[in-house]
């Protein structure tokens, strides 16, 4: 790992300040992908600002109609927190399929989403519920946050304090993992609400994104068999030793009707 | 540059100056020469590193030392008693043979423990899924699985 200058800002006025100074001055939330990043010398930031010490980036509130989700807070939190298992079980449930219970216990929420990983799984959630990215400086919708392989809407200088997270009727994620990473090779978020239908892969292409055509087919009726017949094209999807285009494609349709059957439960 | 890093571990208080890209597990080996803590893959994938931090197992070697700054920290140096008696987990893996080599072993434990505490009574499948962040490359896992479902009845009964 490259030298850097370490800082603990106490508030986060304090971390804007350190972070808007430069791209070299990396945000450090739970650090289980930026850590291991600088260790490879993949990242070498100049300034480290650790988030660790502010109190008030973390914690879960649940109202009737949505969960907010404090950026700090780790995934082992959301796993077990009984507002989020009563509320939107299938975000506790995802939460806890992330990684392995020693790095759910680090990881978090806004690290999660800031770093955007590909095969991530909470993207696949904040994108399929249609969530709400709080920063320092705005509301951003899921549908605007995501922007390509490892990149977001998110600005030098902003950081992610917490997620807003719309209770659905019925949700459910389902993943084909990396049997040795636990990262998804494929997953689908489902969710119906009375905005409508929403499925959310990840995993698949370079960034999380949407399927409409299964949005559309579960519109008309949220059943497996809706989503049976939707074939996810091939192009521009992922191919790599795990997996190829063309099977990720497949299991995107494959993942889906789990998902739909998985929300029926 | 170096930085000032507290914290307790296995319930002393410690302070030390560190590089500010000092690992956790390099901190507690290196410089606390705690060196029950293993470092075996450095990549986060084989849980030898594991260690409990305010009381979840966590894994040091994905970790800079200054994120432990005020934290509890207990390695495998710090799970027996003082006299020498076995922690119920541990207990049960020799009981139930659960290490051939013995290099996962201190990873396996401080996961299985800080498991235990909320799975009094794990089925197998839980605890194969518990295990998910750790890796043994001598033994397979049958024998560590057993310990760790008599282990977690072990450490309810003691309660």
């Amino acid at each position: 790992m490259h030298p850097f200058i370490y800082h603990r800002p106490a508030n986060v006025n304090d971390a804007v300040t350190l972070a808007a100074k430069g791209p070299d001055h990396k945000l450090l939330a739970g650090g289980q992908s930026l850590v291991q990043a600088m260790k490879l010398r993949l990242s070498s930031p100049s300034d480290v600002i650790d988030l660790g010490s502010i109190k008030d980036l973390s914690g879960i509130k649940a109202s009737g109609s949505e969960v907010t989700i404090g950026a700090m807070t780790r995934h082992a939190e959301v796993e077990k927190s009984p507002e989020v298992r009563k509320a939107i079980p299938a975000l506790a449930a995802l939460a806890g399929q992330i990684g392995d219970r020693q790095v759910r216990a680090m990881g978090t929420l806004g690290g999660a989403l800031a770093n955007n990983d590909p095969a991530a799984d909470y993207p696949a959630a904040v994108l399929g519920l249609g969530a709400t990215i709080v920063t320092n400086k705005r509301r951003i919708p899921a549908d605007e946050f995501f922007k390509g392989l490892f990149e977001t809407a998110l600005a030098q200088g902003e950081l992610i304090t917490s997620v807003v997270f719309p209770v659905p009727k019925r949700a459910a994620y389902t993943k084909f993992k990396n049997q040795a990473s636990r990262f998804a090779i494929v997953g689908v978020f489902v969710a119906e609400s009375s905005s409508g239908v929403r499925v959310a892969v990840t995993g698949a292409g370079p960034c999380v994104f949407r399927q409409k055509d299964m949005e559309k087919a579960l519109a008309a009726k949220f059943s497996p068999e809706s989503v049976a017949g939707v074939k996810q094209a091939a192009s521009g999807l992922n191919s790599d030793l795990h997996a190829g285009a063309e099977y990720r494609a497949h299991l995107v349709t494959v993942m889906a009707k789990r998902a739909v059957e998985n929300a029926l439960k | 540059m170096a930085v000032r890093v507290s914290f307790k571990v296995n319930g002393k208080s410690v302070s030390s100056e560190v590089e500010e890209r000092t690992l956790l597990v390099s901190l507690i080996r290196d410089t606390l020469r705690l060196t029950g803590t293993h470092v075996g893959c450095d990549t986060a994938q084989c849980g030898a590193c594991t260690v409990m931090m305010n009381g979840r197992a966590v894994k040091s070697c994905s970790m800079l030392a200054m994120q432990a700054e005020g934290a509890e920290i207990t390695t495998i140096e710090g799970v027996a008693k003082p006299d020498g008696t076995l922690h119920p987990m541990q207990a049960a893996f020799k009981e139930h043979h659960g290490l051939q080599c013995g290099f996962c072993t201190p990873g396996m434990v401080i996961n299985a423990i800080d498991f235990a505490k909320g799975n009094p009574n794990p089925t197998e499948q839980d605890v194969r899924e518990a295990l998910e962040g750790n890796l043994c490359r001598c033994t397979g896992y049958h024998n560590i699985v057993k310990s760790i479902m008599a282990g977690a009845k072990a450490m309810a009964a003691a309660k």
